[in-house]
């Protein structure tokens, strides 16, 4: 048996998404800027997956920005609107949590001389309120936070952070990087007060080098890829028509009549493993559980076992998990999320993340847990000192 | 405008008798190293030289490089090759390869002419006297030195004429496959693929064991692994690398003795499962990374306790380096991005916080009989199940 639970990582992508790919790359292969035939061809592909999108955030066409994929749509959000709002003021917010494709840009603009306040979170990885009333200045022009948290699977409460920012100054610009969020919740950013939303579309079954960015009408935002004026000179770049097609395909696949279904399907999955794991001894589950939190992550420490060698020895009967977020686990240290996070000292290192997509089985969940009774009393016996 | 390469080697000049054992191996590694490249060479021995000469167009920089990693090579000259149409043909061949060659002409110079072939109706001294006269009269800026020219320019008569003046320096050595068969052990660190380098260079072909501890080491580890062997068999050609899954030893070890003498412990069945598979493929040697102090393991107490279990001589090339010393030559030879890749390898996966840097052997020995009751299965289990992976560079 094998069981894939890394799908905050990367998804497979949907088979149905695969053939529309595969017919735009073989037949419809035009590029939407030629005048002929083949380019309004290729250009119907890009307006229906707008249209999908549209529906699925309630929002207009016109906002839609598609990019190379989330980390593209952070960066572009976070410098593309400070850059354009940096004579209104030069302080910035984000969290101390967040994925490292908004971490960097930030780190990055306070280079280039803006003030950068990182919101500390709770024991359960949420931000702390209180600390983004007091960190906003009449110098604030941009809050930066992350809808669902990679490695904890913490929502961040971006209704109420929206309030606050909207109710203290309106011209400040709120992006809320959704990329773990889009497909398993309703997103509706112009009732949320999001003028920026970042989305993924290798994490909801598109294939990998697809994405987009919900820029509210209005909101000031300079392009960072300049070029052939593609997409009104917001992005340039020949429009990836292929996966753009997919792109649309798999979020018709998802927001559908099915939509709650799914989701409650992965709130079941969630809470059978959940109740699994605490039986086995040893066993911490890291923030919130059940409907206040993400309904494919789960972050569990496991006491005295290294999290890379957990991995690998689950890796030997196939079940494929994460130690800390994929994104940076090629890079030595601890994930700087679970320490702002609180999470035990001795369990930094010891952290796996299960994550799940509508396909998951119960038999896989029970199949790890199966396996996770085997390996934890072994590799036990043979702790690093 | 270069066709031929001047191959110039060192010490095998002089190996006497087995001169040609010595020679046929250079020309057989000189071809292999050239058949990677875009282009067709012969290689050619003639007259105590070899050439290498370009039947097809070539990519010049890339040529070079290839011969930069043959070991026995002390020098390469690329070699303009003319037809015979007289002297003053000659003369303005020289004249503009001069030119090219060298684009400012401020140095001193002497003409070498070399008359192999005796029907030429000037001798040597006459063309180097007349060559010399051209070149001044073309180039007044050039100064003849016939004690110490900053450029020796060699013209060479044939059935073709070879005109050569600049020698870029090969890596020395020994031709790979002269000096017999050592198996070296391989880690994902910095020092043993430069062990293994040192050794090739003396013209001995290396076999490699890695210890691979799954899931204790990753997959990435493994294959980090066969990277470095590939980059190393750049210049020893190809290599087998012997993957031993050690985790069961490992963890036998972990159980039975002090954890403060595990590395200790480690290396020495390390060591006897290299000797043994080494053994079967009749290597005479076992070659590591180990410097003296470097780690706990690598102090002299230490070796002397690994060295114990080997009959066959241990080399340790890198033993008396510096650790700068040791990644100048990584960098070098170009292994050092791959091995500073952070996958963790076995030995530092269950490492104590203290281990021992004086181990008695006396003390050893009497811990490593906890394991007799498995030892001996686990052993051959391992060197059993060894993965056995052939890397061309």
């Amino acid at each position: 048996m094998e069981a894939y639970l890394d799908n905050s990582a990367t998804t497979r992508v949907n088979p149905e998404v695969v053939q529309v790919v595969t017919k735009v790359m073989l037949e419809d292969f035009g590029n939407p800027s030629s005048k002929h035939m083949k380019g309004f061809e290729a250009e119907q592909y890009i307006k229906e997956t707008k249209a999908v999108i549209a529906k699925s955030l309630k929002c207009q066409e016109k906002e839609i920005v598609f990019t190379s994929g989330g980390t593209e749509s952070n960066n572009m959000a976070i410098i593309g609107s400070a850059l354009a709002n940096q004579r209104k003021g030069k302080h910035v917010i984000t969290t101390a949590v967040e994925h490292a494709s908004v971490k960097e840009p930030f780190l990055y603009l306070e280079e280039l001389g803006f003030r950068v306040t990182f919101l500390p979170v709770d024991h359960d990885g949420l931000v702390k309120l209180d600390a983004l009333k007091e960190a906003l200045d009449e110098d604030t022009i941009l809050v930066s936070v992350m809808h669902v948290n990679n490695e904890l699977g913490a929502v961040e409460p971006i209704e109420e952070i929206g309030h606050i920012v909207k109710i203290y100054n309106s011209d400040i610009v709120y992006h809320v990087d959704a990329i773990q969020s889009y497909g398993k919740f309703k997103i509706v950013p112009k009732k949320l007060g999001i003028d920026l939303l970042s989305v993924s579309g290798h994490k909801i079954h598109a294939p990998k080098g697809t994405g987009f960015i919900y820029i509210k009408e209005k909101t000031k935002i300079k392009p960072i890829i300049l070029g052939g004026g593609q997409q009104e000179g917001m992005r340039s770049g020949t429009d990836n028509v292929p996966g753009i097609a997919g792109l649309g395909k798999a979020i018709s696949l998802i927001y559908n009549e099915h939509f709650d279904e799914k989701i409650n399907h992965l709130y079941d999955i969630k809470e059978t493993m959940i109740s699994e794991l605490v039986e086995i001894e040893g066993v911490t589950i890291n923030g919130k559980t059940g409907r206040d939190s993400a309904p494919h992550i789960i972050s569990a420490s496991f006491d005295n076992v290294r999290a890379e060698v957990l991995l690998h020895a689950l890796e030997e009967k196939h079940i494929y998990v994460s130690s800390g977020s994929a994104c940076s686990s090629n890079r030595p240290g601890l994930s700087s999320t679970l320490v702002a996070s609180g999470v035990a000292q001795n369990l930094l290192d010891s952290t796996i993340r299960f994550s799940f997509c509508y396909e998951t089985t119960k038999e896989e969940i029970m199949y790890t847990i199966g396996a996770l009774k085997e390996l934890l009393p072994v590799l036990r016996k043979f702790t690093r000192h | 405008m270069y066709k031929a390469f001047l191959i110039k080697y060192g010490e095998i000049g002089v190996k006497g008798k087995n001169r040609y054992i010595f020679e046929d191996a250079l020309v057989k590694q000189i071809r292999y190293a050239l058949k990677k490249i875009d282009g067709e060479f012969v290689v050619s021995k003639e007259n105590g030289r070899i050439y290498a000469t370009a039947k097809t167009e070539f990519d010049y920089d890339e040529a070079v490089e290839a011969l930069k990693t043959v070991f026995g090579i002390i020098g390469i000259c690329p070699v303009v090759q003319i037809e015979d149409h007289g002297f003053d043909d000659l003369a303005d061949q020289v004249i503009k390869y001069i030119d090219m060659a060298y684009p400012d002409k401020n140095f001193t110079f002497k003409v070498n002419a070399r008359r192999a072939r005796k029907n030429y109706p000037m001798d040597s001294m006459q063309i180097n006297m007349e060559l010399g006269g051209r070149l001044l009269d073309a180039f007044p800026e050039m100064k003849v030195d016939v004690h110490k020219p900053e450029v020796l320019l060699q013209v060479e008569i044939r059935n073709v004429i070879n005109i050569y003046s600049v020698e870029i320096p090969g890596p020395g050595g020994m031709p790979v496959g002269t000096a017999g068969k050592a198996m070296l052990l391989l880690s994902g660190g910095i020092d043993s693929p430069v062990a293994g380098y040192m050794v090739a260079k003396r013209g001995v072909q290396i076999e490699a064991t890695y210890f691979h501890a799954p899931p204790y080491t990753s997959e990435r580890a493994k294959q980090k692994v066969i990277d470095l062997a590939k980059l190393v068999a750049k210049y020893a050609g190809p290599i087998m690398l012997n993957v031993v899954n050690f985790t069961d030893i490992q963890l036998a070890i972990y159980e039975k003795c002090p954890h403060d003498e595990l590395t200790i412990i480690m290396r020495r069945y390390m060591m006897k499962i290299a000797e043994a598979l080494g053994e079967e493929t009749k290597c005479t040697g076992l070659v590591t990374g180990e410097s003296i102090g470097q780690v706990a393991s690598q102090t002299m107490q230490s070796l002397y306790c690994t060295n114990e279990v080997c009959t066959m001589p241990v080399f340790r090339p890198v033993i008396g380096f510096d650790k700068q010393e040791i990644i100048d030559i990584s960098e070098k030879i170009g292994t050092y991005e791959t091995s500073i890749q952070p996958f963790e390898d076995c030995c530092t996966i269950f490492v104590a916080k203290h281990p021992v840097t004086k181990p008695n052997l006396g003390i050893i020995k009497r811990h490593e009989h906890n394991l007799d009751e498995v030892i001996d299965d686990l052993m051959k289990t391992a060197i059993e199940s060894t993965e056995k992976i052939l890397v061309h560079a």
